[in-house]
């Protein structure tokens, strides 16, 4: 009764993997193939992925697994394998649709760009690494998905390579969610120790099933805690989230892909996949590793909320509320709302690349600036970038009742709120969903109301290349909540596997009225602060931020983020210069020394055995041979060639003959 | 003054010293030549010398010794001179100092 593709699962990660290996070679010149190919791919993969979704909708708690074994040496045997289920389901269509839009944005938004076939390249392979990672089965698969999604990333943010604040960034990206990826590959190989396999579901000697979790016990904190910090550096949590705003570097799509439907959303996803590990030994669904994820969430959701207050770039804007938005994820998943978080991660998916998609659509517009402060009036100039990124807007900040991110985040409050061991999450999160809708008040205030300042007085509508993938994400938004209403939780239900019914009267939640008074005393605040910002005002330039004006050591505090990466320049960073440096010189003067020592022992000898052959061995045989020269140029000096010495030489023999004859006789 | 070996032998020796000295001192290859036939006639003159005031002093003997040694010495002196010319003919010179190819 399993469908075709649910046992052909590869073949959804393969298609954007073969699309990007067609694309690299194609030559330069061949855009409009390249495109083509890219979207071809993408559209492909969305295709297999509602067919993949499908038939885990035949019963609750569907789950179906194909294990391969990949190489085997000695007694162990290294399985792989993939997996479907409602949490891989969900994902590739969310990833691949989302996916989509992003691609078809591209096309008009890197119209003008020399690598264009690369930036596709590089897109579908980015896409084709994240569906790899949602299905993967195995510990170690998903890991090595994670890592070509790194990679993938870096060679995105790094994009436009001669800028070299891009390049720094794409290297800050890699080498950050490393130091995490370490704590990641700890924790599995702990887990390997302890469990003897990385199979998540091995028809009940998986890790993650009653029989692999039984063997871990009390490591069990640890390995999660590790995994974890694999988490942290991927979906930029505190305190590794500093490569998150930097990414800001790369072209737009780049940033809507990464913040929306891959790389930090393989964060969360890692969590919510290995949830169990984190849930070992839990007392009323509290355990120390889920504490950590909370307080983690909480310190990066509010922490980044505020930055994103005195920010003037507009992607960097929406890149802190995507560290704060994932803050709160993690606070969901610890809480126990697993499936409260992945709904948020999904509907964020939408919402966040339809922003990132608009602030794209506004960039190009006013081309090339990405100042909020020399935006203002854009409402008229580009109105279906308005409408669009409004609802983006309401989303993130949480209205309720159309928009798909107020449910969800709805359902977070509520996940907290019920939390045993302290409610202070509770209230640090009420706060940062102030301060969102304050934050995207004031965005949106900037860039679209008001009187048009320097940058975009020669704005337009962006071509429709890139509005329909808005207008899609707008509607992908709003009708997304149709599946999260308490009245009808179906997306819930899917994900926890319980029985949902349909009951209007669940609609109205006290929860409701708690995050409707909290989005407008956000947007409210967020109005009175900044109604003057966009009015024309002569005296009073549109560059000072009222808050800046009101509070100056606060805004820069915020502003220049914290300090936090002063902060690493000055310990991290300068610790492990240190530590080059102290490398470098044992390396110079120990080692080197060491070397060099042994080195003029072996001269020594050298020289000795030098001086033994030449002065003695040598010396006799230059003796010998010199004797013998000295002989044959005696010896060759008789021969004149002077006959009358010959004979003279004969007389004087004869002579002494008869000498001696007479002399004998 | 009677004719003795002894005066014989001095003139002989005499010749034979006169002819080496000719041979190892004069330059000119005919010279030379010439020292030679003098050294050779020194021979001959003490073979006759010996024959004639030896115990058996009957003709022929001694005086075919000389002939045979004359003759000899003629052939010698015909090839010796035969050298010189082809020796002439090559270097364009017969003064044995510059002959000096055979040095060692």
């Amino acid at each position: 009764m399993n469908s075709w593709i649910v046992s052909h699962l590869w073949l959804i990660p393969a298609v954007p993997f073969a699309a990007s290996l067609i694309i690299l070679s194609l030559s330069n010149a061949r855009r409009k193939s390249a495109a083509a190919l890219a979207l071809f791919g993408q559209a492909l993969a969305l295709a297999l992925s509602i067919l993949a979704f499908v038939p885990t909708l035949q019963f609750p708690g569907f789950r179906s697994v194909q294990n391969f074994t990949w190489f085997t040496f000695g007694e162990e045997t290294l399985r792989l394998g993939f997996v479907l289920d409602p949490l891989a389901a969900v994902m590739l269509v969310m990833i691949t649709l989302v996916g989509l839009c992003i691609f078809l944005f591209s096309v008009g938004y890197m119209a003008d760009d020399k690598n264009f076939t690369r930036f596709f390249a590089y897109l579908s392979f980015f896409s084709g690494a994240m569906l790899g990672l949602v299905i993967a089965n195995s510990l170690l698969l998903l890991f090595i998905f994670w890592e070509l999604v790194g990679l993938a990333s870096y060679l995105l943010i790094g994009f436009w390579i001669e800028k070299p604040t891009a390049a720094a960034a794409a290297k800050k990206a890699f080498i950050t969610t490393r130091i995490g990826d370490m704590g990641f590959f700890l924790g599995m190989l702990w887990l390997y120790g302890r469990s003897g396999t990385l199979l998540f579901y091995d028809g009940g000697s998986g890790c993650l099933e009653s029989a692999g979790l039984a063997m871990l016990s009390a490591s069990a904190t640890f390995i999660a805690l590790l995994i974890f910090c694999g988490a942290v550096g991927k979906s930029g949590q505190f305190p590794l989230h500093v490569w998150l705003p930097d990414a800001m570097e790369g072209p737009t799509p780049v940033s809507a892909l990464i913040h929306a439907a891959t790389m930090v959303a393989a964060g969360v996803f890692l969590v919510a996949r290995v949830y169990p590990l984190f849930s070992v030994g839990a007392i009323n669904g509290v355990t120390p590793s889920l504490t950590v994820v909370v307080w983690i969430g909480v310190t990066t959701a509010l922490m980044a909320a505020l930055i994103a207050i005195a920010q003037a770039d507009i992607k960097r804007i929406l890149a802190y509320s995507t560290v704060s938005q994932l803050g709160l994820m993690m606070v969901s998943l610890g809480v126990g709302g697993v499936a409260a978080g992945i709904m948020h991660l999904l509907a964020h998916g939408f919402f966040k690349a339809l922003l990132f998609l608009g602030s794209g659509s506004v960039i190009h517009g006013c081309h090339g600036e990405q100042d909020i402060r020399k935006m203002g009036g854009l409402r008229r100039l580009m109105p279906v970038t308005f409408m669009t990124y409004a609802a983006g807007m309401m989303a993130l900040s949480g209205v309720p009742f159309f928009f798909s991110g107020g449910w969800t985040k709805e359902e977070i409050l509520h996940a907290t709120a019920h939390w045993p061991r302290s409610h202070a999450p509770y209230y640090l999160i009420l706060a940062g969903v102030v301060l969102t809708a304050l934050y995207m008040t004031r965005q949106i205030i900037y860039v679209f109301f008001g009187y048009t300042r320097a940058a975009a007085e020669r704005s337009h509508e962006s071509p429709r290349v890139m509005t329909i993938p808005l207008i899609v994400l707008a509607l992908c938004t709003i009708f997304f909540s149709v599946v999260l209403t308490p009245a009808w939780p179906w997306l819930h239900g899917f994900l926890t596997g319980e029985p949902v019914h349909f009951d209007i009267t669940h609609l109205i939640q006290p929860m409701l009225f708690v995050s409707l008074v909290l989005v407008s005393s956000g947007v409210g605040v967020g109005y009175w602060i900044y109604r003057k910002a966009g009015v024309q005002n002569e005296d009073r330039a549109a560059e000072i931020d009222p808050l800046e004006y009101a509070q100056p050591a606060l805004f820069r505090f915020l502003a220049n983020k914290m300090w936090i990466d002063e902060l690493y320049d000055r310990t991290v960073i300068a610790f492990s210069w240190m530590g080059a440096r102290l490398s470098d010189w044992m390396d110079r003067y120990l080692w080197d020394g060491l070397v060099r020592g042994f080195g003029a022992i072996g001269q020594l000898f050298g020289i000795f055995t030098t001086s033994v052959d030449e002065r003695g061995i040598n010396a006799g045989v230059d003796e010998t041979t010199a004797g013998a020269r000295g002989l044959g140029r005696m010896m060759s000096a008789a021969h004149s060639g002077q006959i009358q010495m010959y004979l003279g030489a004969v007389a004087i023999g004869m002579l002494a003959l008869l000498l001696l004859y007479a002399w004998l006789a | 003054m009677t004719p003795t070996l002894q005066v014989f032998l001095i003139v002989s020796a005499a010749m034979f010293s006169i002819g080496l000295l000719a041979a190892l001192s004069r330059r000119h290859a005919i010279f030379i030549l010439i020292g030679i036939e003098m050294m050779l006639a020194a021979a001959n003159l003490n073979f006759i010398a010996f024959w004639r005031f030896g115990p058996q002093h009957q003709p022929p003997i001694g005086v075919m010794i000389a002939l045979f040694s004359i003759a000899i010495a003629a052939a010698e002196a015909a090839v010796g001179l035969a050298m010189v010319i082809a020796v002439y003919r090559h270097y364009h010179t017969t003064n044995v100092d510059q002959l000096d190819q055979l040095r060692g």
